[in-house]
């Protein structure tokens, strides 16, 4: 053996034997992790000649990329990954760091290696082994109970989306196929500007395609500046294939053409890398404030377009305000000069403080945006996750409307960069839910506290009036909302160890997250490169594919193909037959990829795609809402006006008919509103605001359990050295962070990148706290510091972004 | 002989990291050793306006580094036991770990902090330039793999003819060694701060 093969294997070993949890794990199992580490020597010397069979997969995480693996295997062991190296160089959808670290979530000491049931008090993490037939029989007996004693509302699928696969997770299908369960509606990513943005841009609105917003290469084809809120494609959409590409190469043609691109963002984020002078730095949390300051400079210096308000929009002003408004100064106009409600005029001097934004360079802003030919504005989703997100998302729009830059080419809408619907596969049939009532996915701990106190006009349900049980049963197939990317850990905690509120928590994951460690049973997951797997399209804007993956590797010890299961558990349920249609995982695999390639007949035969494992072609750039600006009449929005509805007459009558929280307000209109936690509420004790990000390291909570990943991108907030040296706080430093809610103990990065007054968290870390004892997280999740508090309208994880803290040298 | 070397963009640089774990995967290299690594190199300064608004001079761009196959390495000039070859047909700089007596010179001697003790095998390792990979037709893996197209390897001299002369730029030393390195600047490398710039991320390249 040589050498180099020789330190293989030393290495591998290493990692088992640094690692805690693999000690809980192997305890629980009984059994020894080193043939997961048998490396063997491959044919030809160490440094070349690694002839080997190369088997196809993609990334299954949720940043949504879905990009390409080409695994090198040798002797059933996975040996390194090539991405894509297909083709057009412009059209490789090549994987990004995390992708090319999978090899080691897949051989990672920490996989879960058998079925489990806790025997600790809830969310100790103390399990112990059990049979797969345990497993599936209590699975079942539980779902029956709990539909024998409360009905299928009582069971949730809890938001979880560690799976983006044609065929990896079928839950929904068997959970319908037993008579359905409480479902929940929107998303952790979208969830307020989902629920708020049909107000103002119609009913078939959708974060999800280029009907609502262009294209990214369509601003490199016709803008000459880009206008970003809160978006850094370089750290949400990495894979190369992604919007990361579609962005760079849109940069590079708009400076060919004397373009500009504008940053606003509290970090010089890493879309800013190499080009400072794009950047403008603002308090998190007040977009709206300096959209109107530039609206104020528009009408000031007669910039608004007056023709395109008048024939497109309702609202801006006193004469297109529907009936029920007129006469009570609630058009926007109003609002901006200082005659609406607040009777404050929203100057630059008045947003300087607010946004830390000099009102020169507001002005400046103000007069570059309009003098532009085709201004392409945009935001990531970050500014919506903030309590004032439903506000906020909207206020953006404004820019794009208030000037008329709308449906042109070259602009964009005010929303995030579009995403093609160009999904070439379908998926196994989830079939109908019998269950017609909904919650908004952020409410679930509501319902399992108390789901009977909610009703439409409390809490957002749909589909009936209330619900009239709270939730009994968790059903979480590879997500981690259960705590750590839900909001407030210790709230939470405290309703999920009383056992006599959610009786039952099934997890299913790769390995023991904190979610899992809340699980009643633990399912051990067999990863996507370790079976067949199908997937189409990618957050890629200019290119769809599909990819048709083989098993490159066996699953280790007792891990199970997630469909295999659930056939099993619909078989005690006694609907096997309906659930499976007599078919196994890999005939629906082909079955649904002939299905698409009868739709889209430039796709492969079967037998073809067997052999060559991707298809990939060229999507054409998109112009949001066109169809509107050529035509409104006859492509008329699915607004009540049909028109875009700045002030919205709905959401006035909701803001009066809905129960909302002392201090909650649904506004007609876009306005700066500074939320719970937002601009203005620090105090003597939380000085500081703070926001999270998202952290290179991690999509969302994914790959945190890879060693190399945290050591190459360590987890560290941000905090500026205006508020880091009163503190006496270096890098590298540990440091408590502390908020209304919680502690976290996590190292220090002191940086100019970070606006001073607040500091930036890295989401997705995994929750590490002794929950009987201090509770200080000494992990680092960005949850135990945010509030469990439902926005007004969309009942969404606003919170996320939004908090104040201290923070203090460990 | 031809000598190849590493093209850099770095105004497309995001500092990913993906050409680091792109290496660690293919060379299977632990935590602690990095052949490509990426420096974050940052500073700037605020200063405050009496209404509360801001201005900063703050900057950063990301330098993706590996070994830089110098026309004269020095840490084949430092090594005692000859383990250091520069290979004849492409100029790429790789050890002999069979000739390898683990003295630590070569680590010593190179500018760019490029060659590693690892502490598993206790031999000194380092970017090889994928020398197997270039032998069979292909591009270095990181190469491959920069989700930015902001990597290239190819003859030094046809690299300069397109990108330009440029390589050093903060915070890579001062060197004579002859480094194979083509660099697109940034336009960060204009900002008014850039003297007061530092490596931000010292616990990950370390």
């Amino acid at each position: 053996m040589s050498k180099e093969r020789e330190g293989r294997q030393l290495t591998r070993r290493t990692f088992v034997k640094g690692s805690a949890l693999a000690t809980v794990a192997a305890a629980a199992a009984g059994g020894s992790l080193a043939s997961l580490y048998g490396c063997t020597d491959p044919a030809g010397d160490a440094t070349g000649g690694r002839a080997a069979d190369v088997v196809w997969s993609a990334c299954n995480v949720n940043c949504g990329g879905n990009c390409l693996y080409q695994w090198h295997v040798t002797e059933g062991m996975i040996d390194y990954m090539e991405s894509d190296n297909t083709g057009d160089t412009n059209l490789q959808a090549r994987a990004c760091l995390r992708g090319r670290s999978m090899r080691r979530w897949i051989n990672n000491p920490d996989r879960l290696q058998y079925p489990m049931k806790r025997i600790g008090p809830r969310g100790s993490g103390e399990f112990e082994r059990i049979s797969w037939d345990e497993a599936i029989s209590t699975i079942a007996e539980k779902l029956q109970y709990t539909i024998d004693t409360y009905g299928n509302k009582a069971i949730h699928k809890i938001y979880a989306t560690g799976m983006y696969s044609a065929t990896g997770n079928p839950s929904a299908r068997l959970l319908n196929c037993v008579g359905g369960f409480l479902n929940g509606m929107y998303d952790y990513s979208t969830h307020m500007l989902q629920v708020v943005m049909p107000f103002m841009y119609g009913d078939t609105f959708s974060p999800y395609d280029n009907f609502h917003a262009s294209s990214f290469s369509e601003a490199g084809r016709a803008s000459d500046l880009v206008v970003m809120f809160g978006n850094s494609p370089a750290e949400t959409r990495m894979g190369g294939a992604n919007a990361v590409w579609d962005y760079i190469r849109m940069r590079e043609a708009i400076y060919d053409r004397g373009g500009r691109v504008i940053n606003i963002d509290f970090r010089m984020n890493e879309s800013i890398s190499g080009h400072p002078e794009e950047w403008v730095p603002i308090r998190p949390g007040t977009d709206a404030a300096l959209v109107n300051a530039i609206a104020h400079e528009w009408i000031v210096e007669g910039k608004v377009d007056e023709e395109f308000l008048r024939d497109y929009t309702v609202g801006y002003d006193e004469e297109s305000l529907p009936d029920s408004a007129k006469g009570q100064n609630k058009s926007y106009h109003d609002y901006i000069m200082g005659t609406g409600y607040d009777m404050v005029e929203k100057t630059p001097e008045w947003a300087e403080p607010i946004t830390q934004i000099p009102a020169d360079t507001i002005r400046a802003l103000a007069a570059e945006i309009a003098a532009a030919k085709a201004p392409y504005i945009c935001q990531g989703w970050g500014p919506q996750r903030h309590t004032n997100g439903e506000e906020s998302t909207r206020a953006i729009c404004m820019l794009p409307i208030l000037i008329g830059q709308i449906g042109l080419p070259g602009t964009n809408t005010g929303q995030r960069e579009a995403e093609p619907p160009a999904y070439l596969v379908g998926g196994i049939p989830a079939g109908d839910n019998a269950v017609e009532v909904a919650i908004p996915c952020y409410q679930w701990l509501n319902a399992v506290e108390d789901g009977k106190s909610m009703t439409a006009l409390n809490a957002g349900v749909k589909g009936a009036d209330r619900l009239d049980t709270d939730i009994k049963f968790i059903w979480n197939y590879a997500g981690n909302t259960v705590t750590n990317q839900h909001g407030d850990i210790n709230y939470t905690h405290d309703i999920l160890v009383d056992e006599s509120k959610c009786e039952f928590i099934l997890c299913w994951d790769t390995v023991l997250t904190s979610s899992a460690k809340y699980a009643d049973i633990l399912l051990p997951d067999a990863m996507r490169s370790e079976q067949m797997n199908l997937i189409t399209q990618g957050y890629s804007e200019y290119y769809t594919g599909v990819l048709l993956g083989q098993s490159a590797q066996a699953p280790p010890f007792e891990n199970r193909s997630s469909y295999d299961v659930m056939a099993d558990i619909a078989d005690a349920m006694g609907v096997k037959e309906e659930f499976t249609e007599g078919k196994t995982h890999d005939e629906w695999v082909k079955e649904i990829y002939e299905a698409g390639a009868e739709a889209s007949p430039e796709l492969p035969k079967w037998d073809d795609m067997l052999k060559q494992g991707i298809f990939k072609k060229e999507v054409e750039p998109s112009i949001g809402l066109k169809d509107f600006r050529d035509d409104p009449k006859a492509n008329a929005l699915g607004t009540p006006s049909g028109k875009i509805e700045i002030y919205s007459e709905t959401l006035d009558e909701l803001n009066d008919t809905w129960e909302l929280p002392e201090g909650q307000v649904i506004s007609a209109i876009p306005v700066f509103n500074a939320g719970l936690f937002g601009y203005g509420t620090v105090t003597d004790a939380f000085p500081l605001y703070a926001c999270g990000f998202h952290h290179k390291a991690r999509t969302h909570s994914s790959f945190a359990v890879v060693s190399e990943l945290r050591q190459a991108a360590r987890n560290q907030i941000w905090i500026n050295s205006q508020d880091a040296d009163p503190r006496g706080i270096a890098t590298g430093d540990q440091v408590i962070v502390a908020s209304p809610n919680g502690k976290i103990q996590v190292e220090a990065r002191v940086t100019p990148r970070v606006i001073p007054g607040s500091i930036a968290i890295p989401q997705g870390a995994w929750h590490d706290a002794d929950m009987t004892g201090d509770r200080l997280d000494k992990g680092g999740c960005v949850n135990t510091l945010t509030a469990y508090e439902p926005t007004p309208l969309a009942k969404g994880n606003g919170s996320a972004h939004s908090m104040i803290v201290q923070v203090s040298k460990a | 002989m031809a000598q190849l070397g590493f093209f850099f963009d770095n105004s497309r640089c995001t500092g990913c990291k993906t050409c680091e774990m792109s290496c660690k995967d293919y060379k299977d290299l632990s935590e602690s050793i990095l052949f490509r690594k990426v420096y974050d190199f940052e500073g700037g300064s605020w200063t405050a306006d009496d209404a509360g608004g801001l201005s900063t001079t703050t900057f950063v761009y990301h330098v993706s580094a590996a070994c830089n196959h110098c026309v004269s390495p020095a840490c084949q000039a430092h090594c005692p036991a000859d383990a250091i070859i520069k290979d004849e047909d492409n100029g790429l700089v790789h050890i002999d770990e069979e000739a390898c007596i683990s003295c630590g010179d070569c680590v010593e001697a190179c500018p760019f902090d490029v060659p590693r003790m690892d502490p598993i095998t206790d031999l000194a390792v380092k970017c090889d330039g994928c020398i197997a990979r270039i032998q069979d037709g292909k591009k270095p893996i990181c190469v491959q793999a920069c989700p930015l197209r902001a990597l290239e390897m190819d003859d030094i001299e046809a690299l300069r003819a397109e990108h330009g002369d440029l390589w050093q730029i903060p915070p890579l030393p001062v060197a004579s060694t002859g480094p194979c390195l083509s660099i697109k600047p940034s336009p960060a490398l204009d900002s008014p701060a850039l003297d007061q710039g530092f490596v931000a991320n010292e616990l990950e390249v370390a």
